[in-house]
């Protein structure tokens, strides 16, 4: 039987559904049916592949990083180029949908959280593109840590509010995009920037990104005459790797690999792993895994990436989890440190440090399944951004 | 769940409205919490709503947001709420009191521990912001059996046939959420929640309660005519934020309610 989920409700299996305040039901519920149409209307399909060729620049190419293959000496490591798309990641797949959508349903103010910044740039320049006003939400620590973005989102001409409230990350701006939305209901839409968050938007988001999935297996098809025998992908709130797997799927010989962040080991608490050394629970509107302490607060979290360092994830990976149909597995800091410069220096292609993520665990797949077999990893993001942390991680004055 | 509706009953009676407050569990500290509550009921509050803390309580405000922040640091949780609730019992046998907060806390303390824990506290309800009807059937279920009333939310954004659904799976009251916003803002319509709330009422036979947003006597004056129940949180937290002593908070409890209780006509 072919993948259909979720199902009307917005649930994969236990998981997702639509724990929010009664006042966001309603507008919710307007999302759902807007969305529903959309997805079923031809017009507005061909609106967004043209703004996925023109705008984003896709189809993104498949790279075969033969240099980092040749060191490791296993598997082909292939890469899917979602870091030469506009803005730098694969963000703007889903904020051009969503723009779309949001521009169906006449709603003139765009809002959005963000964490290391890549999604509140992504909302801006949508918005920019719309001439929409456009509000980002962002913790208090991420603007410290992401000045550059900050500044690109201003440049932009989008308001940037600091989020001071609980751990001043991107849980706490979600919450206050959130209480900006149950305010300002009639003339806003929230651009969610992952697969998290009450439904629809789980589906939707996924919907937006599945587009990576699609590509690369046509390009892998074209390329190799098969399908790779595994596929990886960084996950944070799980948008990229969502969006690589689905359409994946129903093809049980494809093995999928989420990769979170280990942070400072999964031994500690400072990481960012639901899935792997979380449990079931409620955060954002569904119920997933999530980083909770015994008394079912919120933890916080830690890794290098800021884009992964998230307490809960999108509650489609927890029904794959459980299913079995995907694995999850942890990399650390240092891990994700040293894939970073391994495939700048081997490939020269600087990837995002959430990227790295899924290099650095391509690296030790690559290795167990030996030569003759083909691993895609999804390089989600360039590491422009990031410069800056690897410098002052390294204590190098830039 | 019977003690909310002798209490409805009797504000009908008296012809007026019950007055709800809200307080967050440890808050503005652990030991202050029990006062807080028994000058509540000595300044005229009716129904008292116990707010469990939650670390991303994303339908409050500043005001609710801080003072949950600290309960959590005060060490708060929900076996704390629920000892709070049965401290609050034996000395106060006939006020109502409904359990304020988010599903994560419950879950992870466990659904059929907190029923029998709380129907031990002598808990009469319990609102979960962050459980529509769509979700939680089977809790709710739980509920009603264990004589705990779950307490519904309407927004101003709800519809008429989901009102419908929603106050037929409440029990207890019907809260109506008085702003299109969060706790403690400051958007309040008074003319367009009366009717609003008038509205509800033909549709449930259920008291109907309003909140969110209401900080003055004069507001909740005018909404008591039609409600009948005035719920104010946002402003007693606000007032008992920093208390340090019992004498303080029991001040600013008294200071903050008592004109509220006036208001509505409450006989002393
Ligand atoms: C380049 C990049 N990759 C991955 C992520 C993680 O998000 P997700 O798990 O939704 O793909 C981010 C988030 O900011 C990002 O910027």
């Amino acid at each position: 039987m072919p993948y259909t989920l979720p199902d009307a409700e917005g649930h994969f299996g236990e998981f997702g559904g639509i724990y929010v305040a009664e006042t966001l039901i309603p507008a919710l519920r307007e999302l759902q049916e807007c969305y529903l149409q959309c997805r079923n209307d031809q017009n507005f399909q061909a609106e967004l592949d043209a703004d996925y060729q023109d705008y984003i620049g896709r189809p993104s190419p498949i790279y075969l990083a033969q240099r980092l293959t040749a060191q490791v000496g296993g598997a082909n490591i292939w890469l899917k180029r979602e870091d030469l798309n506009h803005t730098g990641a694969h963000k703007i797949n889903n904020t051009v949908g969503q723009a779309l959508v949001a521009k169906r349903m006449g709603k003139t103010r765009l809002i959005a959280e963000t964490g290391a910044g890549q999604h509140g740039v992504a909302s801006a320049t949508v918005a920019a593109r719309l001439g929409l006003e456009c509000v980002v939400y962002m913790g208090e620590t991420d603007i410290q840590r992401q000045a550059i973005n900050v500044f690109r989102m201003r440049l932009l001409g989008a308001k940037v509010v600091p989020v001071t409230s609980g751990s001043k990350t991107l849980k706490d701006a979600l919450n206050e995009a959130l209480r900006d939305w149950v305010t300002n209901v009639d003339n806003t839409f929230y651009i969610i920037g992952t697969v998290a968050g009450p439904h629809p938007y789980p589906m939707m988001v996924r919907d937006f990104n599945a587009v990576i999935g699609r590509e690369a297996r046509q390009q892998m098809l074209e390329r190799c005459g098969k399908l790779p025998d595994a596929v990886v992908a960084c996950v944070g709130g799980g948008s990229n790797a969502i969006g690589l797997f689905h359409p994946f799927i129903d093809d049980d010989e494809v093995a999928m690999y989420g990769v979170e962040a280990a942070g400072h080991g999964l031994n500690t608490d400072e990481h960012a792993a639901s899935l792997v050394a979380g449990r079931p629970g409620v955060l954002h509107g569904n119920r997933t895994y999530i980083l909770d302490d015994e008394a079912g607060q919120i933890r916080e979290t830690h890794s290098i990436s800021a884009g992964l360092d998230y307490p809960g994830v999108g509650p489609e990976h927890a029904w794959l989890k459980d299913s079995g149909r995907a694995n999850y597995v942890g990399i650390d800091d240092d891990e994700a440190l040293a894939a970073f410069h391994q495939l700048t220096r081997a490939e020269g292609i600087m990837p995002a440090l959430e990227s790295s993520h899924a290099v650095a665990y391509a690296l030790k797949l690559a290795k167990q399944l030996g030569p003759d077999k083909d691993i895609l990893v999804n390089l989600s993001g360039r590491g422009d951004k990031d410069v800056h942390t690897v410098a002052e991680i390294e204590g190098i004055e830039v | 769940m019977k003690r909310l509706q002798q209490t409805f009953d009797r504000c009908r009676q008296q012809k007026r409205a019950a007055l709800v407050g809200y307080m967050c569990a440890g808050h503005p500290s652990q030991q202050l919490t029990l006062p807080v509550l028994d000058e509540m009921v000595a300044s005229g509050v009716d129904i008292i709503e116990i707010g469990v803390p939650f670390s991303d309580p994303m339908a409050d405000g500043p005001v609710i947001q801080r003072a949950s922040e600290q309960a959590i640091d005060n060490g708060m949780n929900m076996q704390g709420v629920l000892a709070v609730a049965k401290q609050f019992r034996a000395v106060h046998p006939d006020v109502p009191v409904v359990l304020m907060g988010y599903l994560n806390p419950l879950l992870r303390f466990g659904t059929q521990r907190f029923i029998e824990t709380a129907t031990a506290s002598g808990v009469d309800g319990v609102l979960l912001v962050d459980l529509p009807v769509e979700e939680g059937r089977e809790l709710r279920l739980s509920l009603q059996q264990a004589q705990i009333a779950p307490i519904m939310l309407v927004a101003p954004t709800t519809g008429v046939t989901r009102v419908a659904q929603v106050v037929d799976s409440a029990a207890g009251f019907v809260y109506f959420i008085s702003v299109k916003g969060i706790t403690g803002s400051g958007r309040l319509d008074v003319d367009d929640v009366q009717s609003r709330v008038e509205q509800l009422k033909d549709t449930t036979g259920l008291p109907v309660a309003v909140g969110f947003g209401v900080s003055t006597p004069e507001q909740a004056g005018a909404l008591a005519q039609v409600a009948d129940g005035v719920v104010v949180g946002s402003a007693l937290v606000a007032a008992i934020d920093g208390a340090g002593t019992e004498v303080d908070a029991r001040a600013a409890v008294r200071a903050t309610m008592k004109p509220l209780a006036d208001a509505l006509g409450k006989v002393h």
